[in-house]
């Protein structure tokens, strides 16, 4: 699984970095940004689904691998 | 460096002579009917808005006032969401609705930016503040807050029943900005006044209401000379020497955010804070709950804010447009009720219930879109602290009296009399 967030929808809630830190930082200005390059490491796969259901802005998606 | 004469006679001069904006006829009493009389200022709703937002969702949602010269009211969460993204026929030139409207000249700046301004305004006067409010830079405010969330309830020494808004709830917010923006601690009881007079008087005779806002400009402006013969690290300072487009900001943008940064925090966080501690005064189940797991709290101030969520904001129609089935007229005012949305049965499993341990919570408590709440972050923290060291330090707590109980009138609602007995 990989993470992304849409950076046109992002509004800097930051409740990505707040429910999931080991996935999601804050930027200089607030906005969210994926720590890596969004791989969710094995056993983190129900942070990043909260993340991207609590999102309020529908920012962030997950791409599930096949 | 050469004197900073922006603030001098001239500015007051300016100030003066602005454009005057329409004013509309002022409208209180009993309200007949909520789908086509509504008002958020009358008893009724301040005492409890839900079911009366829960019963408008159902037979008109998009509900309609001629009071404050023609207003509308959304209540289901997806009209709140596409008015709040709807920039373009949406304006925010006025978020409070009174019977004034400023004049149109006014956007895409207003009066207070970046709260009241539009694209493509917006953005950069927003991206001037970011960046001392994220939720990084916020945390340095945090060993302070604590501390004096400590003294007040050691000021409770004594006491079996104490007002968790009046005496605990209200002075957090208030000693947080004004240490952020370098004004004196012991100025914050007249923050209370500016609040009131701003967002609370909206129902005056327009007159009175404009010589009360007056006072806190006077106030801001004080503070402002102060900072120009003392510069220092904080807010006021920064405003004061921020650019934008190659110069120092206008000086009205500054006396503007300053009013903004000043009234935005203060009674918003102090209801939420007092509203969180009314539903566990009066819920002991969730109590002992989160006395038992302090690690669901980050959760369960979510659901607080969902369930109580303070803040509506408002818009201005740009130009009359048919919407979603009803005609609104060009200046009609729109509130944006954030906490209809957030109680919405279409976006929220048992939304009416108080869920603590709520996993999905998609709330729009800060709203959405680009005006999303510039002091989240700050909000966040200052709520956790708060409700960290009160459960701390009084484990049980009840309503000493629930009719006691009284909460604000207007755009934010919270609790402004909470009784509690704490031994």
């Amino acid at each position: 699984m990989k993470v992304q967030i849409n950076p046109e929808r992002c509004q800097g809630h930051g409740r990505c970095y707040d429910l999931a830190p080991d996935l999601f930082g804050d930027d200089d200005e607030g906005f969210g940004k994926v720590l890596g390059d969004g791989t969710v490491p094995p056993g983190q796969e129900h942070d990043a689904r909260l993340a991207a259901l609590n999102c309020p802005e529908h920012a962030i998606e997950l791409l599930e691998e096949a | 460096m050469a004197a900073d004469d922006r603030f001098s006679e001239n500015y007051l001069q300016t100030r003066e002579e602005r454009p005057l904006g329409t004013r509309s006829e002022v409208v209180t009493g009993p309200v007949s009917d909520w789908a086509t009389d509504f008002s958020h200022v009358e008893p009724d709703w301040a005492a409890d808005p839900y079911p009366i937002q829960d019963d408008l969702r159902q037979r008109c949602p998009v509900a309609h006032t001629d009071r404050f010269g023609g207003a509308w009211l959304p209540t289901r969460y997806d009209d709140v969401a596409a008015i709040a993204y709807d920039t373009e026929r949406f304006s925010s030139r006025a978020i409070i609705v009174s019977n004034f409207r400023p004049p149109r000249e006014l956007a895409p700046v207003g009066g207070s930016p970046p709260i009241s301004s539009d694209p493509p305004f917006h953005h950069d006067a927003r991206k001037l503040l970011l960046p001392a409010f994220t939720k990084t830079a916020v945390t340095r405010q945090e060993p302070g807050t604590r501390r004096f969330c400590h003294s007040l309830i050691d000021a409770f020494a004594g006491q079996d029943v104490v007002d968790a808004a009046r005496d605990y709830a209200q002075h957090i917010p208030v000693r947080v900005i004004a240490d952020m923006l370098g004004f004196p601690p012991e100025d914050g009881p007249q923050f209370r006044t500016f609040v009131e007079d701003l967002l609370e008087g909206i129902n005056l005779p327009p007159d009175e209401r404009i010589e009360r806002v007056s006072r806190l400009f006077d106030y801001l402006l004080a503070q402002v000379n102060d900072h120009l013969e003392h510069q220092r690290d904080d807010l006021t300072s920064y405003l004061l020497n921020a650019e934008l487009y190659g110069r120092k900001l206008d000086p009205s943008h500054v006396v503007g955010t300053m009013a903004l940064l000043l009234i935005a925090g203060i009674d918003t966080t102090w209801s939420a804070i007092g509203a969180s501690l009314w539903h566990l005064a009066k819920t002991p189940g969730d109590r002992r709950r989160l006395a038992a797991e302090p690690g669901l709290l980050p959760t369960a101030i979510e659901e607080f804010l969902r369930a109580f969520a303070p803040v509506t904001m408002a818009r201005l129609v740009r130009d009359d447009v048919h919407w979603h089935g009803v005609d609104m007229k060009a200046d009609d005012w729109i509130l944006l009720s954030f906490p209809a949305a957030n109680r919405d049965p279409a976006q929220f499993d048992r939304a009416g219930e108080v869920v603590i341990d709520r996993e999905i919570n998609r709330h729009a408590a800060f709203g959405l879109g680009i005006h999303r709440c510039l002091g989240s972050h700050l909000a966040r923290m200052e709520l956790r602290v708060a409700l960290q060291v009160w459960l701390e330090r009084i484990g049980d707590f009840t309503l000493a009296d629930p009719s006691a109980v009284t909460w604000s009138a207007g755009q934010i609602r919270g609790p402004r009399t909470l009784p509690l007995r704490i031994r």
